[in-house]
């Protein structure tokens, strides 16, 4: 664990580390707010997630974090995508939380009004987070968002990214990395795959807007995401969490493996954990043990064509050259901390 | 749900989808298990040291040293002179190294001394009588469990004080006097009676003119094994084991001149020469027929060793004595690991030689018992139930078959125990069944962060020639603490929370503190991620029946 991230501990456990979800000798304040018995359970049982998925755990990390910091004082506003669909399917609910959701675009520009709603109450102790699916907010509502961040709206916007539009069959989205299959971009020709040189990166959008703050996050790194929600609640303006996914479905990779191919991802450098104020970057998590881009590519079926007939190195080659990228450009390494 | 009672614009009921079982999804659940841990696997006494270790770790010494006390009656003697096979088979060595077991074992070891603890136990009296023969660490051990459970208990030693070969065979330097006798001591206020320096010669007797129930021998092996060097003029030539008792009970230590040779490659060789060298000899040298890699002793007895000035001449053999000089010959390994005769010879100049070529039984005592058999190398034939052929009468330690350590003769001790109170009882001991192992491969390493073992401090090279103060210095207690904090917990839940914090469905329940977790399969859909989660391998995915 990097010493500048948000989650640094101060109490070291060799046994079990800092990085399990709890820890019975750790002091209650020091645990995480998924090893409380009290959690808010923003989503209950009996929802139609996949086996594993990692947006219904990251979803619930990063409300139940925002619950504990608002002190249930909070609105969630969600965009179109699984998490509204597996979550709601009439007559049932899966939240335990005030939700809402009107459109697949337009959940920043909910979230706003509700924002104002309460502003004109004189309820401004209530909190409003807005959350999307990558498709709901890179492609779909990123107008809105951009609206959003413009305004400096109270608003913290959480991006749950599993890479493609996942709910209506594993499209491609604008977060959808290179060379991975989906179903607009299938695995034929010369390149299969989606293409190189394509896609946003939504974070540095976001800081590109100047908003208080605005930071990545992995469902492989609790305590990071947790430091990361409620740093954001206890500003006010607007925030943007962006946190991976990982899709058993859409990725093709094994149920039980959803916290290691996110944290795969963090490792090989591929996904960087940091966090930037008003356009700055001011801290990034240092890699703990570094893996090359190929043990996180092999976990996924979607870019199985890399390796299967015969190893496409070249293309491996560009992918691990974006995450070298990334390691220089965030300074994810660290001689001393990367233990 | 009505739509009636909901509030303004409130279309669903929270948490409304505990309607939908998703449990039905599933082909594969999760249980939870408790695998056994390799530590304790290993371990000759059976001592649960993972558990132990897990209340160490929370700084509760107390209960960890009961603990440990329901296994080994003597953990201060135990930490220090055991080989700690749990350390060999410990799976941090795989991460960086062996959690430092045995420094934590002395260390509460101490904090019990220091604490003035008792064992706690509450087993009626039963009214049965058992006669243990020898006070070495098999018969405290045994005397000790059968206290525990119950039994009254007399001790009979031969010699003049208890200990056996932790005082007569374990020189000061490994194991110091005052904590050997403080332990057995603890014993004896139990209950135990002991009379020293009377031999049981009649074992008949014991049961039918004393009336004890049982019988319980652990004589160990005492007699010291022969071997016939041609000599023109013999030098002087002592055995290992009386060499080490007269440190103990001689009114001066033995004398062994200028220059000693000691013959063998086992421990008590090693523990020969290195007292040598700590009663002022200029040069104690062992001689040895096969290499490093054969001898049978630790190879940290043979490292202490070298460090301490005892030169080893590896792949030797004494052919010839002549007054002070001897004759050996070189030897060489062939495909088979046995050493073999070159041809070659040296001469090496000495006073005294010393054998320590190992043990024999003294079994003369029990040939007039009927039923018991006597095997081949010596030692006594015991059944499963560590019972001679001759019914009450059980027998371990180095007498019976089996690797002759400490810690194995206060297994045998524990093992007999179970079995004597179980046969008083008119049943059999039933051993639980072995859980599967919790190997390397169980573990997600990934939670646990590197720490490297906390390393004893060892005395001065130059202290530890000229006097017999214990080599090997205790942890402190952060460094203790530190130290049991360095286990995985392999196989056991240690409450980490990791199920409960990375279920997608929320299907895991927490009991709070000290009552783990439990699975609410109407909903758990088998994805897995909480056994591949787990830092331990608490938990195994099952097929469910379909």
């Amino acid at each position: 664990m990097s010493g500048s991230s948000p989650s640094e501990q101060t109490v070291k456990f060799y046994q079990t580390g800092t990085h399990t979800v709890g820890n019975r000798l750790l002091d209650d304040a020091k645990r995480t707010v998924q090893a409380s018995m009290e959690r808010a359970n923003a989503i209950t049982s009996g929802h139609r997630a996949c086996q594993g998925c990692g947006e219904a755990l990251g979803a619930r990390y990063a409300l139940d974090a925002a619950m504990r910091a608002t002190e249930g004082q909070m609105v969630a506003v969600n965009a179109t995508g699984c998490l509204e669909v597996f979550t709601t399917p009439y007559p049932e609910t899966s939240w335990q939380i005030p939700w809402l959701h009107s459109l697949f675009g337009n959940a920043p520009a909910v979230a706003t009004g509700v924002a104002a709603a309460f502003r004109v109450k004189g309820r401004e102790d209530v909190r409003v987070v807005a959350q999307g699916g990558d498709g709901g907010t890179t492609d779909i509502g990123f107008g809105c968002l951009s609206g959003m961040f413009e305004r400096n709206d109270d608003v913290l916007y959480v991006c749950y990214d599993n890479e493609a539009y996942m709910n209506t069959g594993v499209q491609r989205s604008s977060a959808t990395p290179p060379a991975a299959r989906t179903a607009t971009t299938p695995a034929v020709g010369d390149a299969p795959g989606n293409v190189f040189g394509t896609g946003k990166n939504l974070p540095l959008i976001a800081m590109a807007h100047n908003i208080p703050y605005v930071a990545t996050a992995s469902v492989a790194d609790l305590h990071d995401l947790e430091a990361k929600v409620t740093k954001a609640m206890s500003m006010r303006g607007a925030r943007y969490v962006h946190v991976m996914v990982p899709c058993p479905l859409g990725w093709g990779s094994a149920s039980n493996d959803t916290i290691k191919v996110a944290r795969m991802a963090v490792e090989s450098g591929l996904f960087p954990l940091f966090e930037a104020e008003h356009g700055a970057v001011t801290a990034s998590n240092k890699i703990r043990r570094r893996v090359p881009v190929t043990e996180y590519l092999k976990l996924q079926k979607r870019f199985q064509h890399l390796f299967k007939p015969t190893e496409d190195t070249e293309r491996i080659a560009r992918l691990q050259a974006m995450a070298d990228a990334n390691i220089k450009r965030f300074d994810l390494l660290d001689g001393e901390d990367a233990s | 749900m009505s739509s009636k009672s909901l509030p303004f614009a409130i279309t669903l009921d929270p948490g409304t989808s505990l309607a939908n079982e998703t449990g039905s999804w599933r082909t594969e659940k999760p249980v939870y298990l408790d695998r056994l841990p390799p530590c304790n696997n290993a371990c000759p006494a059976g001592e649960n040291i993972q558990q132990w270790l897990f209340h160490a770790e929370s700084g509760d010494y107390h209960t960890a040293w009961q603990k440990l006390m329901e296994d080994n009656p003597m953990p201060g003697v135990m930490g220090r002179v055991c080989y700690h096979p749990c350390e060999d088979a410990c799976n941090r060595a795989q991460l960086d190294e062996a959690v430092g077991i045995h420094a934590v074992e002395r260390f509460l070891g101490r904090q019990a001394w220091e604490q003035g603890w008792k064992p706690e136990f509450d087993a009626e009296p039963s009214g049965k009588r058992v006669l243990v023969v020898g006070a070495g660490p098999s018969g405290l051990s045994a005397a000790y469990h059968l206290t525990r459970l119950g039994h009254a208990v007399t001790i009979r030693e031969a010699g003049p004080m208890a200990g056996g070969m932790m005082r007569f065979g374990i020189p000061k330097y490994r194991l110091p006097r005052d904590v050997l006798d403080y332990e057995i001591q603890r014993i004896l206020d139990m209950g135990v009676t002991l009379e020293l320096d009377t031999k049981v010669e009649d074992i008949e007797a014991a049961f039918t003119k004393e009336g004890f129930d049982a019988v319980f021998v652990a004589v160990g092996a005492h007699l010291a094994k022969r071997i016939d060097i041609p000599a023109h003029a013999a030098g002087k030539i002592l055995d290992a084991i009386s060499v080490l008792r007269d440190m103990e009970t001689g009114a001066e230590p033995p004398q062994l001149g200028r220059r000693v040779i000691v013959y063998g490659g086992g421990n008590t060789a090693m523990d020969v020469a290195r007292t040598a060298k700590r009663l002022g000899v200029e040069e104690a040298m062992i001689v040895y027929r096969r290499s490093r890699k054969e001898m049978p002793a630790h190879d940290f007895e043979a490292t202490e060793a070298e460090e301490e000035g005892v030169m080893i001449h590896w792949l030797r053999t004494i052919k010839q004595i002549d007054e002070t000089s001897f004759t050996v010959e070189k030897m060489a390994i062939d495909e088979n690991g046995r050493p073999q005769p070159t041809g070659e010879f040296e001469e090496i100049e000495a006073d005294t030689l010393v054998l320590a070529l190992g043990q024999d039984v003294d079994t003369s005592f029990l040939e007039r018992v009927p039923g018991v058999e006597i095997a081949k190398d010596g030692v006594v034939d015991v059944d499963t139930q560590m019972m001679t052929g001759r019914a009450g009468l059980f027998a371990g330690g180095d007498m019976v078959p089996s690797e002759r350590t400490v810690t194995v003769a206060v297994g045998h001790g524990k093992k007999a125990a179970r079995n004597i109170d179980a046969w008083l009882r008119g049943g059999a001991y039933e051993k639980p069944a072995k859980a599967e192992i919790a190997e390397f491969a169980n573990l997600n390493t990934w939670y646990y962060d590197d720490a490297p073992k906390t390393v004893q401090p060892a005395l001065d090279v130059v202290r530890r020639q000229s006097g017999f103060d214990e080599v090997l210095q205790g942890l402190t207690e952060e460094n203790a603490l530190f130290e049991a904090r360095r286990c995985l917990s392999c196989g056991n839940c240690f409450e980490c929370d990791n199920c409960y914090g990375i279920c997608p469905d929320n299907a895991v329940e927490k009991l709070g503190p000290g009552n783990r977790f439990q699975f609410k399969y109407d909903y758990c859909k088998g994805c897995g991620m909480c056994a591949a989660e787990c830092p331990c391998g608490a938990i195994k995915m099952v097929a469910e029946e379909i």
